[in-house]
């Protein structure tokens, strides 16, 4: 009885992982720009892949299988993160969104401020530098030298 | 108590499927390159979450490491296009040079 119940939590997990990835394929059908099919996407990701895990070690009820899952969790909430990140900062820096959609925009003002600052630093530094610097974080560094000087 | 789980591992599978089939229509008519690589991820994750599903069904653990290995591996392509994507759009003339410094 106790095995059929356990059997079933582990199918009522697989169900429900399969569930959000079904949202997330809805979503990457339906919704309009690339920034809001990143956030469809980015569901299922960890909290399917862990209801599979959970389903997992349900169904094998064993501590070797439940060590042996453990990484795949770990892995997967260590990059996916860093993926859709990535690739909304790409979305962003492109222009790849709908901007009427946005209720708040806070990145934008930030990016202007910091371009504004930075072009001023890279001023400062040209006066001493006649070539500019092919990476931005060395121009910087270089011109708050130059300033400090 | 057995049909039940039976449904419920079988109606699993057509989701997957579904999602599975959703992801290539996106990458088949996604617009720009970050929609392909969004769908591909989803794609991988639909793969990791099959194979999971399909251990749960036939009561083995033999493709834990293939999970792992897609769990770690599968980011590095996402990563890779997304840096090609913002380098190439940050090279038309009427932009300026310099990236600004946010990570």
């Amino acid at each position: 009885m106790f095995d059929a119940l356990l059997d079933l939590a582990a199918a009522v997990c697989v169900f429900l992982a399969a569930v959000l990835s079904v949202a997330a394929g809805v979503g990457l059908i339906r919704f309009p720009d690339a920034l809001s099919r990143l956030h469809a996407a980015t569901k299922p990701q960890i909290f399917g892949l862990l209801l599979t895990i959970t389903a997992i070690a349900l169904e094998q009820r064993s501590v070797a299988t439940l060590l042996a899952l453990v990484p795949v969790f770990v892995f997967q909430s260590l990059t996916a993160p860093v993926a859709a990140h990535m690739v909304g900062r790409a979305a962003y820096r492109t222009g790849q969104l709908s901007t009427e959609w946005l209720v708040v925009d806070e990145l934008g003002p930030a990016i202007a401020r910091s371009e504004q600052s930075c072009g001023r630093d890279a001023e400062l530094g040209s006066e001493h530098q006649s070539e500019p610097l092919p990476d931005e974080r060395d121009g910087h560094s270089e011109a708050t030298d130059d300033t400090g000087r | 108590m057995s049909w039940i789980t039976l449904a419920l591992l079988i109606s699993a599978g057509a989701g997957l499927t579904a999602t599975a089939v959703a992801a290539i229509i996106r990458i088949v008519r996604g617009p720009t390159i970050l929609d392909r690589m969004v769908a591909s991820d989803v794609l991988l994750t639909t793969l990791m979450l099959a194979v999971g599903a399909d251990m749960v069904a036939r009561g083995h653990t033999d493709t834990i490491p293939l999970m792992t290995v897609i769990a770690a591996t599968a980011t590095l392509a996402t990563i890779v296009v997304a840096r090609f994507v913002k380098r190439r759009a940050s090279s038309p003339p009427q932009e300026p040079v310099k990236e600004t410094g946010h990570v």
